[in-house]
């Protein structure tokens, strides 16, 4: 079937390097001695840790609970003790800690009991909910948890399967539709049946013609209930983007803001496609990816890593040649160097490549803008790099943000056609951050305004509420004194002489000497003789103390010894 | 003579007029100025700048009783875009007044707190709970780092905490030129 294929603006066609790493099938990685298990998988939220140190775990065991709205649960990889939980680096650009569960494995490898879920039985809520416990998401790198895509609403008509894996290197998802290509598809009518969609479409670069093959034999196999087409889109980076691809494969333009669920199109990758049917089908959760390694090694491949796996455990597998100066996690385009090498696989971790100065040369020095325009030919997004360059650079963040830069997927294609080597992506992320740094500032700010002016109107309201309170107490002993001594009062106020005030206080130590005077000791009636001569014993020793010479105080204590101290200093 | 006369004198009572109606039609409430101002104050109502909050600085600084070089919690930044704002010179941060420091929250060290309310009494965001002889904790999200609370506190047991960097927080850094000695 000849289909009509679109085509997404600009685009660059860097080296692909896929053949190092395609041809060989995938491996199970070796167990590590420690696995590692971020808590937070991705930056946008963090697991509530449910486990303890000194616990046997089983393997798919939860060992962190899905918290907040973009929350996902984390399972532990394998079966074992957790010997640690505490900050680990993180596999992000900065290299910052986050907390993670150690898990020591026992070697055995034994799964929780699992149970598959029946989607017949249950209703689409508790769908979700499942993906969410099975710690289902996006496995094409930003980790977006599923359960929010497949959340946003049933009548979305068109399910894109990404397998397109535009990266140069990266060939994870070549060799998953591969050699798994029966249950991406299954996993691809799952999450058509969860979204309602009426057709499928699975596009893959033609770059992979194996891939498709296998694929197509897959679709014809399963043969599902509603149409399913493979289709290979022309290589071009990125056209595995959500937005290119479906662009390429519909038409439908994404506009500014908006997500692709609004237009009827929802997008998901082979990988995650492969991790539903995994949930779905045999209760599975998330606990290990499949990762290539390449780039500057004598044995690239792919393997699956339990996810928690340090990254240094993984080298050896490579084979990095002796000069390998770093490591980039991701695809060249879009990934970054480590910084550390003990930081562990996540489930949005698809790719290392061992990089050395032949293979990915230091960039030469930056130059001036030339104004050429090349890099907004180039814009996947149909952007203007130069001018968004020049905002981010002179931190007018405002202006910026009208030229739509966060509508940049930092894909690199500007970077990669810059005539003067500019790292033009480096000067929008820094925009970008600095944009959200300011926003949180200023939501900061704006909750201490509100808070501090509600203080200030509380304390104003409980000081009228006080004096009001005052107020009232005065009048009514007013008005009770003029009831009680109403004569004397009113002869005093006729007098004049006497001020209201004075007779009020007069009144009230006269109450109080009455009141005095009304109280009897307790415990005085009917005291044996002896009690009694006590109390007298007792009386005539106070009234002397009284009269003669008055007990020492204690402050004549006190002056001596600060007397002393004086001395001292 | 006296038409032209009597044509002015209505057109002036008619614009008159309208301009009466007007200013009671579209009056605004409020000193907009003022609140232009206190946007771009930090909102930490530490009082360093010498006025009891920031509302009441930007009051001043309104009326021009006030420099804006007062607010140290701002610093260099929030001078800049005050001095943008009022179409003024820049100024480097009075000294009188503080100096610019990474921002902090307050901690309160549990061990030590004999339960006194007075930082209760002087926060001013409301950001403390606790009670009369029961320990006292800083809610660390609403906390603006003023340190009015340092004071009061009759132990000594509340330390400015410099806020630390996560995952969360980090930005990307502005991007270096590297330059490279020639031979």
């Amino acid at each position: 079937m000849i289909r009509k294929l679109f085509k997404f603006h600009g685009g660059v066609h860097p080296e692909p390097h896929k053949s190092e790493s395609a041809t060989a099938a995938i491996r199970p990685a070796p167990m590590p001695s420690e696995l590692v298990v971020p808590l937070r998988q991705s930056t946008r939220a963090a697991a509530r840790c449910i486990v303890e140190v000194g616990q046997h775990v089983l393997k798919g065991q939860r060992i962190g609970e899905a918290e907040g709205k973009l929350g996902t649960a984390v399972h532990a990889p394998t079966s074992g003790e957790v010997i640690a939980i505490g900050d680990h680096p993180m596999a992000h650009p900065s290299g910052l800690t986050a907390p993670a569960v150690h898990i020591r494995p026992d070697g055995l490898d034994q799964w929780i009991d699992l149970t598959p879920f029946d989607y017949d039985a249950n209703d689409r809520i508790s769908m979700l909910a499942n993906l969410r416990d099975a710690g289902i998401v996006g496995m094409g790198g930003a980790a977006f948890p599923s359960h929010i895509k497949l959340g946003t609403g049933i009548g979305i008509e068109t399910l894109v399967i990404n397998g397109a894996e535009c990266e140069p290197w990266i060939t994870c998802d070549d060799r998953l539709m591969r050699e798994r290509g029966n249950a991406v598809i299954d996993g691809a009518a799952i999450l058509a049946e969860v979204i309602g969609a009426r057709r499928v479409l699975i596009g893959i670069e033609d770059n992979k013609p194996e891939a498709v093959e296998s694929m197509r034999k897959a679709v014809a196999e399963a043969r599902p209930a509603l149409p399913m087409d493979v289709i290979a889109v022309p290589s071009l980076y990125p056209a595995g983007g959500e937005k290119q691809l479906i662009r390429v494969l519909t038409g439908i333009e994404i506009p500014h803001g908006k997500l692709g669920g609004e237009f009827g199109v929802q997008c998901f990758n082979t990988g995650t496609a492969h991790a539903v049917h995994r949930a779905v089908r045999f209760g599975e959760p998330l606990v290990s990816r499949i990762v290539t390694l390449t780039g500057n090694a004598d044995t690239p491949g792919n393997y699956e890593v339990l996810v928690g796996t340090p990254i240094q455990h993984l080298l050896p597998l490579m084979g990095p040649r002796p000069d390998t100066d770093r490591f980039l996690l991701g695809g060249p385009m879009m990934g970054f160097a480590l910084t550390d090498l003990s930081v562990p696989i996540v489930k949005g971790s698809n790719c290392i490549i061992a990089a050395s100065p032949t293979l990915f040369p230091p960039p030469p020095a930056e130059l001036p803008c030339i104004r050429c325009g090349e890099c907004a030919r180039a814009c996947p997004a149909e952007l203007q790099p130069f001018e968004l360059y020049w905002f981010s650079r002179s931190r007018n963040f405002g202006k910026a943000q009208e030229y739509h830069l966060f509508d940049c997927i930092e894909c690199g294609c500007c970077s990669y056609v810059c005539p003067s080597h500019i790292p033009l992506v480096d000067y929008y992320r820094f925009a970008k951050s600095e944009i959200w740094a300011r926003e949180r500032e200023s939501a900061a700010a704006d909750q201490a305004r509100d808070r501090f002016e509600f203080r200030n109107y509380r304390q104003e309201r409980e000081k009228t509420e006080k004096a009001a309170k005052l107020a009232a107490k005065a009048a009514e002993t007013k008005a009770k004194l003029a009831e009680t001594e109403g004569v004397d009062n009113k002869v005093q106020v006729a007098d004049g002489s006497e001020d209201p005030k004075k007779a009020l206080i007069a009144a009230a130590l006269a109450r109080a000497k009455q009141q005095k005077a009304a109280i009897k000791p307790a415990n005085t009636d009917n005291l044996p003789p002896e009690a009694e001569a006590e109390i007298a014993e007792i009386e005539a020793r106070r009234q002397k103390a009284l009269g003669g010479s008055e007990p020492k105080p204690l402050g004549v204590l006190t002056t001596d010894n600060n007397g002393g101290e004086d001395k001292q200093s | 003579m006296l038409t032209a006369l009597l044509v002015m004198a209505g057109i002036a009572v008619v614009l008159g007029a309208a301009l009466g109606y007007a200013s009671i039609r579209f009056k605004v409430e409020g000193d907009p100025l003022v609140d232009k101002i206190d946007a771009i104050l930090p909102q930490t109502q530490c009082g360093q700048c010498g006025y009891p909050g920031c509302k009441p600085y930007a009051q001043a600084i309104a009326n021009g009783e006030a420099d804006i070089n007062q607010c140290p919690p701002g610093g260099e930044e929030g001078i800049r875009h005050l001095a943008d704002l009022l179409g003024r010179e820049f100024k480097p941060l009075s000294e009188e007044h503080g100096i610019e420091k990474p921002k902090s929250v307050a901690f309160i060290d549990e061990q030590t707190c004999i339960g006194c309310t007075l930082c209760i009494q002087a926060c001013p965001v409301d950001a403390i709970v606790g009670a009369a002889k029961q320990m006292h904790t800083v809610v660390e999200p609403l906390c603006t780092g003023c340190e009015l609370c340092l004071a009061p506190c009759p132990v000594d047991c509340i330390t400015m905490e410099p806020v630390v960097e996560t995952v969360e927080t980090w930005k990307w850094k502005y991007p270096v030129i590297e330059i490279r000695q020639t031979a």
